[in-house]
């Protein structure tokens, strides 16, 4: 964004700067003192969350800067959302749908979080369905979601072959060439890559959005 | 501290007497950074001994008679020369029903018979709590944290505040004591302790009968970082994590404050089993879990001075460091020379021996995923690896899964494990 005002623009370098204090009372300012479009407000957010996304990759930022990002983010759009009238502006448009879920048999879900919360600010439709989800579940969440990329998350070892499971049960039911499927979790590598048959394994949140951006065409 | 040994009721041939102690002075050797004659090998586990002696998981956690024989086997036919107390780790179904334990989920208790034990991560300790817990630990154990957490303990919440109560205020002060719910809770947990000292009893028994067949516990006690005892078991990662930016100046207070009780817990619980060495599994030290400037700042000082009191109390801490801390090596490496074992998940073995093989022993760290999905050729290859570049060049190096034996693990991939260390290593 290369046309914010002054005050704009020290609302996203606060959020970017995890200065929670100054900027959540900067944006409620905004929102409900001032009548700034909440639309803008939202860019501004998102302006700020790509920040954090950059220096995430740079290895500046870490997990409780995700969450905590992810919290103010939460907090302002908790605000901004109802006051949204039509006409506000056009819903960005998304890049791709992403279903994710944690196979079953692990209750694992912190990590599936964050790789949530960064593909939904960097764009993506996301749908989560949650912890120890059956094979039977995905599959019809994917035929009632037609997701471009599915996300499978686990971090015991038992989910090496919840995960194979799951992706053969997703070829036999005729699915698998309609997405790509990525896996992600404390233990996985390549060797469970190639054991489960996924197309890719990413170790943080923003390998995700790294593997959803290439396969969507999505420019970064 | 000498060679740990009990044997009970069981005899010890001289032969087993002979091994057991050569199989402690390898690890021994190791620890003080000398030679040993071959390179040990640990055996560590927490489910992996129903998958060898086909049991189920909940028949590991609830019968004790099927639980010893399946980990008695897995020692014998191994013969590891530093074996985890594996009962504890595992035989404590009859227990945590008693305790109505809400922490965990077990096979019976919300997942299937064949899944493993899973922590729940919640929020035990709200923000707001910090004070209430640095003002008065026990009191915040008493009416909030217990009944929180174990549903024997729900009554506690109507325990009198111990601090204040004197003289006549003192007798007065205890009638919440007669209250129903009280009672119910003290019923609940004489069953719990008494189910916990059964359970207790098969460990012993089951670590003697190794002990006279000449295996030794590779540990006694354990321990955790403070840090790590507050993000995991209070304010749960997602609150610890945000803590970091919203609390941080009490959160270090109570870290230093947690050092104290869990270090003298460490020293004590040590000291009555006997055996020096402490395993502490570590959390939340991985590379990705925090900058390098909020690990040295948050989770390193309180974590060094607690591993200096047991050094200073004659006991070896043993550190699992799970995930990946390559770029924690150099801080980690700020301890004494030959008092320590470093046990690496997923750090890179041979860049861990570069920069601390002068400081501590290793231990680890075949890769889970090889170890459950591999062939016994990838298992020979992986510890050829670490022979050839940790062991042959001067690593203290003691063998095992980068967590021990994964759940899963088929038994020739383990057979593999342990007859290539033989091959390789002596």
């Amino acid at each position: 964004m290369n046309d914010m005002n002054e005050e704009e623009a020290r609302l996203v370098e606060w959020l970017a700067d995890m200065n929670e204090d100054d900027a959540l009372p900067l944006a409620k300012r905004m929102l409900l003192e001032d009548g700034k479009n909440p639309m803008r407000v939202l860019d501004l957010c998102r302006a700020a969350m790509d920040i954090v996304g950059k220096r995430f990759e740079e290895g500046e930022y870490f997990l409780p800067e995700l969450v905590l990002a992810g919290e103010m983010l939460d907090t302002i759009g908790a605000i901004a959302k109802p006051l949204i009238k039509q006409g506000d502006g056009e819903e960005v448009k998304k890049l791709g749908k992403v279903l994710i879920g944690t196979v079953h048999g692990d209750l694992h879900d912190i990590g599936k979080n964050i790789v949530s919360f960064m593909l939904d600010i960097n764009g993506f439709e996301v749908k989560d369905i949650g912890i120890d989800v059956p094979v039977k579940t995905f599959i019809a969440e994917i035929e009632a979601y037609q997701p471009d990329v599915v996300g499978l998350s686990g971090f015991l070892t038992l989910a090496f072959d919840s995960m194979k499971e799951t992706i053969a049960a997703f070829d036999q039911a005729g699915l698998r060439d309609k997405f790509k499927i990525m896996i992600g979790g404390g233990q996985i590598d390549e060797t469970v890559r190639n054991y489960t048959g996924a197309d890719a394994f990413g170790v943080n949140a923003v390998e995700a959005v790294n593997l959803c951006r290439g396969w969507t065409g999505a420019a970064a | 501290m000498s060679a740990p040994t009990m044997i009970g009721p069981y005899e010890q041939t001289a032969a087993a007497k002979a091994a057991y102690d050569a199989r402690w002075e390898r690890i021994m050797a190791c620890v003080r950074l000398e030679q040993p004659d071959r390179m040990p090998v640990g055996l560590h586990s927490f489910f992996w001994p129903a998958t060898y002696g086909g049991i189920t998981f909940k028949e590991l956690m609830y019968d004790y008679d099927k639980a010893k024989k399946a980990c008695f086997d897995a020692v014998m036919e191994f013969e590891p020369d530093g074996v985890f107390p594996l009962l504890l780790g595992t035989t404590l179904g009859r227990s945590l029903e008693k305790l109505e334990f809400k922490q965990l989920q077990w096979p019976g208790h919300g997942v299937g018979d064949m899944q493993p034990f899973q922590y729940l991560d919640r929020e035990y300790m709200k923000a707001e709590e910090y004070d209430d817990f640095l003002f008065d630990p026990t009191g915040f154990y008493l009416q909030k944290y217990l009944p929180r957490v174990a549903g024997a303990f729900e009554g506690f919440d109507k325990l009198p505040s111990f601090p204040g109560l004197h003289y006549f205020r003192l007798v007065n002060g205890i009638r919440p004591f007669a209250l129903p719910e009280v009672r119910a809770s003290f019923d609940k947990i004489v069953a719990a302790a008494e189910e916990v000292n059964t359970m207790f009893g098969h460990h012993l028994d089951w670590t003697q009968k190794i002990n006279a067949a000449g295996f030794p516990l590779f540990n006694g006690g354990n321990s955790i970082a403070p840090y790590d005892f507050i993000a995991d078991y209070f304010r749960g990662a997602t609150g610890m994590m945000k803590d970091l930016y919203r609390h941080k100046d009490k959160l270090k207070l109570v870290l230093d404050k947690a050092a104290i009780f869990i270090s003298k817990m460490t020293i004590a619980n040590a000291k009555a089993a006997g055996n020096p060495v402490v395993f502490i599994p570590i959390h939340w030290a991985p590379d990705a879990f925090m900058s390098p400037k909020q690990f040295e700042e948050f989770w390193w000082p309180s974590f060094r001075r607690l591993m200096m009191e047991l050094i200073d109390a004659d006991l070896i801490p043993m550190p699992m460091w799970e995930s990946d801390c390559t770029k924690r090596l150099e801080v980690i490496k700020d301890i004494p020379a030959g008092k320590c074992i470093y046990w690496f998940e997923r750090t890179d073995m041979v860049k861990a021996f570069e920069v601390l093989g002068d400081r501590v022993a290793l231990r680890g760290n075949l890769s889970p995923s090889m170890l459950t999905t591999g062939t016994p050729t990838d298992v020979d290859a992986a510890v050829k690896h670490l022979v050839d570049n940790v062991w042959n060049k001067g690593g203290k190096l003691i063998l095992d899964g980068a967590f021990g034996i994964p759940d899963e693990t088929p038994v020739d991939n383990v057979r593999a494990m342990f007859g290539a260390a033989r091959k390789y290593a002596g």
